[in-house]
């Protein structure tokens, strides 16, 4: 059951491998150092000059010492609107208060006035999503101007934009997720319907203010003078109006308010799998950046993965000898029992048919999936269409799309075409979605795009009577080719959420496991799956 | 040899008293009050007798009662330990009218040496040098301050039946010695219900070395002297044996001298007679002379056991028995040196004030000697002697004996009350006391360098925001896809800390960045092994590092205003409320005095700490309250305008 590992650490592959994985990190890391940035360091030092704490110590300070924090969109909006808005203006992820997990969202007021742009929307709904299926209480640590307002026409008026928070609120707290909002700062106009929908809100003296309308609004309206403390401050607010529940000094004792209100949930982590001890992999995950080969064309046995993210490299391997281009079976990772499905080349009916074999067997167990990307797609050709491949493939994405038990995927290679579906892509709502540095997103990859595209063009040209020379082709083709590559870069998507964030390979094994506990704070639903084509 | 004996007392010398007795195969029976019920010395005996309430006067003091529990249990003899009745003639006479044994002295012999001027009288017969004074019967204080003109200034007004330092004042010159004498005579009268004094020449750079005696009733050997020079307010803080310095002529001369004494009065027992040494040119055979004696076993005897090989209270049990002198005075020698240091549960720099508490962590050195009365989770309660433990070391010299002494107080960890620990550690390492160069003063001249609290070590101080998180464990990965969040704790001075992953820490105090890490063998700062131990306790946190380092936790929450704290004044310690001077409604300006708590045998004066009127009194004369309680509450500003 033990997987048993042939890389060999010292040779040039891993080495070229590894220091082509740490080039790539290093983009990333500078691009979530950019972002967790915010505003900048002038920024930080006139918000933090208010007495405010700095964005991100908020969101430690609420947090308990030393809990871990499995940030979301850690690099949204990153090389979007000018770089104007670094991590989207709002840090989102889960934490733990008191050892509950929690999702925090907090406004970060140094990234213009915390105000919110179309992304910042999506991420806010992103986090509030999987609060929702995860079952997560919400702390909202608010510091915003509300509406971006260059921006209102993506950001006010349709189903998934501002709005939506609201309804979010609502909906949660019908279903009994704690909404608590802390107000750090301003809420203004439809901000303030954050701490307003919120079951408890905290406001601190003289820094937090809510209000419809602010001072200047006021003016222009009816002709009123008012200062924002009085318009709507803490003392306000917690005294006159009740919009707010609790008068908090100073932000460390506006968390410590909040950490209190955990406190008293009285909340517990439902029983859905049968945990065991967590053991490290037998095979060192540092390895991860040498095994897997730099170039996404190059093969490589996913086990070789797998050994190096589960407990004890310990690996149940289910039909191993059948559709072997998907490797499929039970592990534990920090002792959760999980069911993995792996791509091991490209997907064939057999492959497709035990896959959704697997699904099924996970779902009847409760079992939760985590997903493996590295698929460049089904197999193409007549033999494979006339024998139904299509057919099989609905399978498996009717099981992968309407299975109960949490999915986690992780794009640890390719993740192109209709192989992205069947393997938990996006539009599959798994819990989680996070993305390696060397991976690449589309719907096909650049080359076989350009190529479709050059053929067209061709054959337009020569029905015509005319002729294309290979020099004129391959100029056709490279801005296509260099879209294709711009845009399937993991970090132009996590910039627009597609994921859940561009992680170190060397974490995967912590990120897939604090992924599974939080997916595993709400129950597991049995499953009732669609059709299946047979 | 008995089959059964009584302890009288309670504490560590009850304890160590059970122990000698059970080695010998004596059955031992201790008695207790209602507030020892659960006390370590009622744990350890055979059997035990509750005798009385909370207060001495209503249990170790009633010596009906204690008898009484004797003769219920069979005991054939009681042990005094000593302070309560160990120096009482009339419950010696009581003891063996009841026909039990005292094992101690006879009546007569307390009695002899009970009254400082007769005694010195006694011994000036006896050919034992005693220090120039005036001993007579006229109190006149014309008189007195006429006998003090002829011992000449400066002189020591002494309490004629005091101890212990109550009664006693030095005066330098004729103008100072009415005041004096009357706070003296005042405070003896206090203390002692009498109001006689004596007066005696000052003696200059005095030391206090004593001699251990022991007799069978006729016969007396001597075991050598102890040096009990480190005093504070003539409380002993650290005694050796022997007397750093001592010349073997010195010795000589002073040990016959405490034969002499101990033979004149048919002594039996143990006793030691009190010399005061004038050492400003060294120890000179003709400097010493006789102060007193204590008529019973003393608190430092451990270090004559150590340097002696006896056990004097096998001693004490053997003689009182019936036995001869276990030994001939040439049968004695002395083996290297020992030290004693003596932990008490006080607040030294609020001024040595006893402390209370629940001694929710207790560890001891281990190689020392450890006599004490409490273990882990007991309570010093204000009832008692707030004394935690005697720490009483070994060695083959001076220098090696004090070098385990300053490390056996370091490794002793004490968490639950504030104690005299870093006090006594920095007197082990004082550079004075080191080089034998002591006298009575020493403590007094270099106090403010002793009680000086030194700043925490950085290492400590790291750990000890690591526990205000909760992370002394080392427990949590702090986790995070591209760094660790930096968290504020709070802490003085403001603190943050950055979880690297397990057992990895970043600590940043003072802008100056602390790796902590958690290894097998515990947290190491900075790259050095620091063997640091932890106790939490609420709103405290002790780390134990090189000795016992104290820290606030703060409470996040307790940020609401509070009221201007001068409208209560506060027990500043554990005490019994001796007077109250004021009324609800009364006025008062600031300085005038309200009310005295009586602690320890001192009395503070409660102060009000700001004018107004006092709105409320909350406690009655003579209630018992703990440090920290409400004694009067003057009326807000506001409310009394």
């Amino acid at each position: 059951m033990k997987l048993v590992s042939s890389f060999v650490a010292g040779s040039d592959a891993a080495r070229q491998n590894r220091e082509a994985h740490l080039a790539m990190l290093s983009t990333v890391r500078e691009a979530a150092e950019r972002a967790a940035a915010g505003g900048g360091p002038e920024a930080t030092a006139r918000h933090v000059s208010r007495g405010k704490m700095a964005p991100r110590e908020r969101v430690a300070g609420l947090l308990d010492p030393g809990s871990p924090f499995l940030e979301v969109g850690a690099t949204a909006a990153h090389g979007m609107y000018d770089g104007a808005a670094p991590c989207a203006g709002v840090i989102a992820g889960i934490g733990r208060v008191h050892g509950q997990e929690v999702m925090v969202v907090a406004n970060d007021a140094t990234v213009k006035g915390g105000t919110y742009y179309p992304m910042t929307v999506k991420k806010h709904l992103r986090a509030q999503e999987i609060a929702e299926e995860c079952a997560l209480p919400c702390i909202y640590l608010v510091d915003s101007g509300g509406a971006n307002l260059p921006n209102q026409d993506e950001v006010f008026p349709d189903r998934d934009h501002f709005g939506r928070i609201f309804f979010n609120q609502a909906r949660m707290s019908a279903k009994g997720i704690p909404q608590i909002a802390v107000v750090m700062g301003s809420c203004t106009a439809g901000g303030a319907y954050v701490p307003a929908m919120s079951d408890v809100t905290i406001i601190v003296k003289e820094q937090g203010t809510i209000f419809l309308a602010g001072p200047p609004l006021v003016k222009a309206a009816t002709g009123e003078v008012v200062t924002a403390e009085d318009l709507g401050g803490g003392d306000v607010h917690t005294r006159l109006s009740g919009v707010a529940d609790y008068l908090a000094e100073d932000d460390a004792h506006a968390l410590a308010l909040a950490r209190r209100a955990v406190s008293h949930l009285n909340r517990a982590k439902p029983t859905t799998v049968q945990w065991q001890s967590p053991e490290d992999p037998a095979y060192d995950p540092e390895e991860i950046l040498g095994v897997v080969p730099a170039d996404l064309r190059t093969p490589y046995d996913i086990r070789e993965v797998i050994a190096r993210l589960v407990d004890g490299s310990r690996f149940d391997e289910f039909k191993p000898r059948f559709g072997e281009t998907i490797v499929t079976g039970f592990a534990h990772v920090m002792g959760c029992p999980v069911g993995i499905i792996a791509n091991n080349g490209v997907l064939f009916s057999e492959a497709a048919q035990k896959a959704a074999h697997f699904i099924e067997l996970c779902s009847q167990r409760s079992i939760p999936l985590v997903f493996l990307q590295n698929i460049t797609g089904f197999m193409v050709g007549r033999k494979y269409e006339n024998e139904g491949i299509a057919r099989h493939g609905a399978k498996m994405v009717t099981a992968v799309a309407t299975t109960s038990v949490p999915k986690i995927t992780m794009l640890v290679g390719g993740s192109f075409g209709a192989g992205n579906y069947g393997m938990a892509g996006r539009a599959y709502s798994p819990r989680f979605l996070w993305t390696w540095p060397n991976s690449r997103i589309s719907v096909m990859g650049g080359e076989q795009a350009a190529g479709v595209l050059a053929t067209v063009r061709r054959d337009g040209i020569e029905r015509k009577g005319g002729s294309w020379s290979a020099a004129e082709e391959a100029e056709f083709k490279r801005p296509t080719i260099e879209m294709f590559e711009r845009q399937s870069h993991p970090l132009y998507a996590s910039a627009r959420l597609w994921d859940d964030g561009v992680i170190d390979p060397r974490h995967s094994r912590q990120v897939l496991a604090l992924s599974l506990s939080a997916s595993l704070c709400a129950p597991i639903e049995p499953t009732r799956f669609g059709v299946f084509r047979m | 040899m008995f089959r059964k004996i009584l302890i009288a007392n309670r504490g560590e010398i009850a304890c160590r008293v059970i122990d000698t007795a059970r080695r010998m195969g004596v059955a031992t029976v201790a008695v207790y009050s209602e507030a020892d019920l659960r006390a370590r010395h009622v744990a350890m005996a055979d059997e035990a007798v509750l005798i009385g309430g909370p207060a001495p006067k209503d249990s170790y003091l009633r010596g009906d009662a204690i008898i009484a529990a004797a003769l219920s249990t069979g005991a054939e003899a009681i042990h005094p330990g000593y302070g309560f009745l160990s120096e009482n003639p009339e419950f010696v006479d009581a003891v063996e009218a009841a026909g039990l044994v005292f094992i101690g002295p006879s009546g007569k012999a307390i009695r002899a040496m009970g009254l400082k001027d007769a005694a010195k009288a006694l011994m000036s017969e006896a050919g034992v040098p005693v220090v120039p004074g005036y001993h007579g019967e006229n109190q006149d204080p014309e008189h007195l301050a006429g006998a003090a003109e002829a011992v000449g200034y400066p002189v020591l007004i002494k309490a004629v039946a005091g101890g212990g330092g109550k009664g006693m004042r030095k005066v330098d010159g004729a103008q100072d010695f009415a005041a004096a004498l009357a706070s003296a005579q005042g405070e003896a009268r206090t203390a002692f219900g009498n109001p006689a004094v004596l007066i005696e020449k000052y003696v200059e750079k005095p030391r206090h070395i004593e001699v251990q005696v022991f007799g069978d009733g006729t016969r007396a050997v001597h075991l050598f002297e102890r040096d009990c020079s480190l005093q504070r307010r003539h409380q002993k803080v650290i005694e050796e044996a022997p007397a750093p310095g001592m010349t073997e002529e010195m010795r000589q001369a002073m040990g016959q001298a405490a034969v002499r004494a101990a033979e004149a009065i048919n002594y039996k027992g143990a006793g030691t007679i009190e010399f005061i040494v004038d050492a400003s040119e060294g120890l000179r055979p003709d400097r010493f002379w006789f102060m007193e004696m204590n008529t019973r076993l003393q608190v430092e005897h451990p270090v004559t056991e150590a340097i002696t090989g006896v056990d004097l209270v096998e001693w004490q049990l053997r003689v009182a028995a019936g036995e001869d002198l276990p030994a001939r005075q040439e049968d004695l020698t002395i083996r290297g040196h020992s030290f004693e240091a003596r932990l008490y549960a006080e607040d030294v720099p609020a001024g040595f004030l006893p402390a209370t508490g629940t001694l929710a962590h207790l560890r001891f050195a281990s190689g020392a000697r450890i006599e004490t009365g409490v273990r882990p989770g007991d309570t010093i309660s204000p009832w008692y002697d707030p004394m935690i433990a005697k720490v009483v070391v070994h060695g083959p010299t001076r220098a090696v004996a004090l070098a385990s002494l300053a490390r056996a107080l370091e490794q002793t960890e004490v968490a639950g009350t504030t104690t005299n620990l870093a006090f006594l550690g920095a007197l082990a390492r004082h550079r004075g006391f080191a080089a034998g160069d002591v006298d009575t003063g020493l403590i007094g001249r270099d106090l403010d360098a002793l009680v000086h609290e030194a700043e925490a070590p950085l290492a400590a101080r790291a750990l000890a925001v690591l526990a205000v998180a909760g992370l002394e464990s080392g427990q949590g990965t702090g986790f995070a896809l591209w760094g660790a969040l930096r968290r504020a704790i709070a802490f003085d001075p403001p603190a943050y800390l950055r979880v690297e992953g397990p057992g990895r820490v970043a600590v940043e105090i003072d802008g100056a960045e602390h790796i902590c890490e958690m290894r097998a063998d515990g947290w190491w700062v900075d790259g050095a092994k620091t063997g640091a131990r932890f106790h939490l306790g609420g709103d405290e946190i002790t780390v134990f590092l090189h000795g016992a380092h104290r820290f606030v936790r703060p409470d996040p929450l307790a940020r609401a205003s509070q009221g201007p704290a001068s409208d209560l004044t506060l027990a500043p310690m554990p005490g019994l409320v001796k007077a109250v001077f004021v009324q609800p409604g009364q006025q008062v300006a600031e300085g005038d005095r309200l009310a005295i708590l009586e602690a320890m045998k001192m009395e503070h004066t409660m102060l009000a700490a700001r004018a107004g009127t006092v709105a409320e009194v909350l406690v009655t004369e003579g209630s018992q309250v703990e440090a920290g309680a409400a004694l009067i509450r003057l009326a807000e500003e506001e409310e009394a305008a």
